[in-house]
């Protein structure tokens, strides 16, 4: 280690030390403690809003990112090192954000200057909340089976369609969106646009899922007009850009099988005493869960470097969610009937049932896991079609 | 540090690969196997892992060895693995070399270790189960020791110059490094699944010197954690090696294979099992580097062993069970070499624990 990131490390954890409120480092208590940032942002703790807002003004919610687009402008060895740092202090996420995780890094790749100038530094900031317009009613694992139009209307597009799953649509400011604008070629006739929510002829309408909450809509565009200056690449090559996202996803989605930082309740919850079966189960799954805990620094190191399979976030993606839907079944297990209480004071509304029931969409929502299974057979193992 | 191979690691790695496929592959393995043989290894072998430096791979260059690390050691180790190439090198090399580092034993023994010319072996397990429970003693015996009790699953124990021997002495456990030929000792080899030999050793009477303590009197769970880290981990990357080497033979078996007019592995239920063995894998593969790497840098690895050791057996479990299965019939022959790699990940991963013994002592250490 330099002297020149030893210094880095000091610094950056006198100023988290200064900086991150008492209140953001303790666990969160359910997903109402998420910061999501956004035009019309909710917090359950005005501290979400302090955290987020100093993080953001210094870039670091987006620490690698260039300066000029709101980022820190951080190097690998000093992002891993802010990481660690807020590891230490048990600090909460400043700001959730699919821009950060999905939408910045497809803009980073392809966007044009203007597009980058005018929407990352909003995504770092929290000031837009971005949602992701990919699956249809017929058009799921098949995503490229697509059918929302995008008719060419000189400057701009006429968006028709409907899409499904759209996770927080209802309180979104903009969407990141694949719309069909040519209808005779699969894949190459997709296009990748943005656009705001609040244009005439979005609306949304919240599906509720078996957890009590209702984070995913249906998305309806009747007649939208969106500009082709809000086209992100070239049009008919939106397929490229989606599933350049589509990784990112992945690698987002896959930290779910992580154990939370502070302590992992599955422990706690085991330390409370559990019969010698369920204590077997879960020693089994946290060697598991600490060995994939390694496989994620590796995952992270090696696309830094450049190093990854670019299939490999299919991998992590699978891996990661069948995890995290094994540790709220133990977890559940665990708990015993404490954790069937769906309204209480004392179960914080269902935390644990709902969290349990929320994860048996890891391994479906953003490529299933048989989809996963595919790529890997086919990307990486290479095997025959 | 990044969690992945150094150039110069991967360096290394290639000219192990390159060389442990040429002058040990699993026909080599047979061979020995057909022919009986009493040594279980080859010397020849052995020395050419000498002459490459290999030997002293951790040994301190002051002591004339390479000077590397557990990384290294494991780049070795898992190239052995994927060849099934019976070896001293685990024991030897990895395990006995860092009980011994930077005591008064070196200057003895590592000249001969770097020469190729001792092999070491590691008597510290009892039980049919690898547990810590020591209950050979040692008592004191004029200026030494006098050795009685009964050690077993002892790898090379019946041809070692050199035996690692964990004892119960009057205020704890000492451990003793005791040169082969010692009146009073005997090892009766036996034959383990894998055609590998474990040897059953005894002690009546032993007598060693004082200065065959390794360390201090009752103080040997120092030297012995670092032989039980560095072999365990070491155990951890040859597994990688098993099932990496088994889940390599699968999968090629996969896309040359016919039946029903068609590669069997354009079929999907065969497909998502080797791409489920491929997450297995590689998720093991960054549990024995963590490992690895923290030994290396000399912090508290011992958890991260343990995840090592545990992930490794149940990743290297199923990838062999995955290749047999998918092998269908005639992974079931002895003329087909999958069912040996079967074999030797069922040895290594009894070696030194089992799954179910780390996973347990990563809840015991939670304290669930």
């Amino acid at each position: 280690m330099t002297d020149d990131l030893e210094t880095f490390r000091a610094e950056t954890r006198a100023w988290l030390e200064a900086n991150c409120p008492a209140e953001m480092r303790k666990p969160m208590r359910g997903e109402k403690d998420a910061t999501w940032g956004g035009r019309n942002p909710t917090y359950a703790h005005p501290d979400q809003k302090l955290w987020m807002d100093r993080m953001g003004a210094r870039g670091w919610t987006v620490p690698d990112w260039p300066k000029e687009y709101g980022g820190g402008g951080l190097s690998p060895a000093e992002t891993k090192i802010l990481r660690e740092e807020l590891k230490r202090i048990n600090a909460r996420n400043p700001l959730n954000s699919f821009g950060i995780s999905m939408l910045g890094p497809a803009l980073l790749k392809y966007g044009t200057e203007e597009q980058k100038l005018e929407h990352l530094p909003k995504i770092a900031r929290g000031e837009i909340r971005w949602c992701q317009g990919y699956s249809e009613p017929n058009a799921g694992s098949d995503l490229a089976g697509l059918a929302t139009s995008a008719d060419d209307a000189g400057d701009h597009y006429i968006v028709n369609g409907q899409k499904v799953w759209t996770s927080y649509a209802d309180q979104a400011d903009w969407i990141f969106c694949l719309v069909r604008t040519d209808k005779t070629s699969k894949q190459g006739g997709i296009s990748f646009v943005l656009f705001d929510m609040a244009s005439e002829g979005v609306s949304t309408k919240p599906i509720l899922l078996i957890s009590g909450y209702s984070p995913f809509c249906e998305t309806f565009f009747d007649n939208v007009k969106v500009p082709k200056a809000n086209r992100v690449h070239d049009e008919n090559k939106g397929w490229d850009v989606a599933k350049y996202l589509l990784g990112h996803e992945r690698e987002m989605i896959s930290g779910m099988g992580l154990g939370a930082a502070g302590g992992d309740p599955l422990i706690e919850a085991a330390r409370k005493g559990v019969d010698p079966i369920l204590r077997a189960q879960i020693a089994l799954f946290d060697v598991r869960s600490r060995a994939f805990s390694a496989m994620s620094e590796r995952f992270i190191d090696e696309l830094k470097a450049g190093r990854a399979h670019p299939a490999q976030p299919s991998m992590m993606k699978y891996y990661g969610t069948e995890l995290n839907k094994t540790r709220h079944e133990l977890m559940m297990a665990a708990g015993g009937s404490d954790a069937l209480e769906w309204e209480s004071d004392a179960s914080s509304h269902g935390a644990a049932p709902r969290a349990w029931l929320r994860t048996k969409a890891n391994s479906i929502e953003g490529g299933t896991s048989e989809i996963q299974l595919n790529i890997i057979a086919k990307r990486i193992l290479d095997l025959p079609s | 540090m990044p969690l992945y191979l150094t150039d110069e690691q991967a360096m290394l790695r290639d000219t192990a690969r390159d060389f442990v496929a040429e002058h040990a592959p699993v026909s080599h393995m047979r061979a020995l196997r057909d022919a009986n043989d009493a040594t279980g290894f080859s010397r020849d072998l052995w020395k050419q892992f000498a002459e490459m430096g290999l030997t002293g791979i951790l040994i301190p260059e002051a002591d004339n060895g390479l000077g590397l690390g557990h990384v290294e050691a494991g780049v070795v180790l898992e190239e052995i693995g994927r060849n099934l190439s019976p070896s001293p090198f685990l024991s030897t090399a990895v395990a006995a070399v860092e009980a011994l580092k930077g005591t008064a034993h070196a200057a003895r023994w590592f000249p001969g270790i770097l020469a190729g010319e001792t092999v070491a072996a590691l008597a510290i397990d009892e039980h049919a189960k690898h547990d810590g429970r020591v209950e050979m003693r040692a008592e004191r015996s004029g200026n030494g020791f006098k050795l009685n009790g009964a050690k077993r699953f002892v790898a090379h124990g019946h041809v070692a110059n050199l035996l690692i021997v964990a004892a119960r002495t009057g205020e704890g456990t000492t451990l003793f490094a005791v040169p082969n030929g010692a009146k009073g000792f005997s090892a009766a080899p036996e034959r383990l699944a894998d055609a590998s030999l474990a040897a059953h050793l005894r002690f009546d009477g032993v007598e060693v010197d004082a200065d065959a303590v390794i360390g201090d009197v009752d103080a040997g769970d120092a030297p012995l954690s670092r032989l039980l880290a560095a072999g365990r981990t070491g155990a951890s990357a040859e597994l990688l090696g098993v099932g990496g080497g088994a889940a390599d033979m699968t999968v090629n078996y996969l896309k040359e294979r016919k039946q029903f007019g068609v590669l069997i592995g354009s079929f999907q239920a065969l497909q998502h099992r080797a791409a489920h063995l491929y997450s297995e894998m590689e998720v093991a593969r960054a549990a024995v580097l963590k490992a690895a790497q923290l030994l290396d840098s000399g912090q508290d690895a011992g958890e991260a062993v343990s995840v090592a050791k545990a992930m490794t057996g149940l990743a290297t479990t199923l990838a062999v069970q995955e290749g047999v299965q998918m092998h269908g019939g005639i992974g079931m022959t002895d003329e087909y070499d999958i069912g040996f790699y079967m074999k030797r990940a069922r040895v290594l991963a009894e070696m030194f624990g089992d799954s179910n013994f780390h996973a347990n002592a990563l809840a015991e250490a939670a304290g669930y």
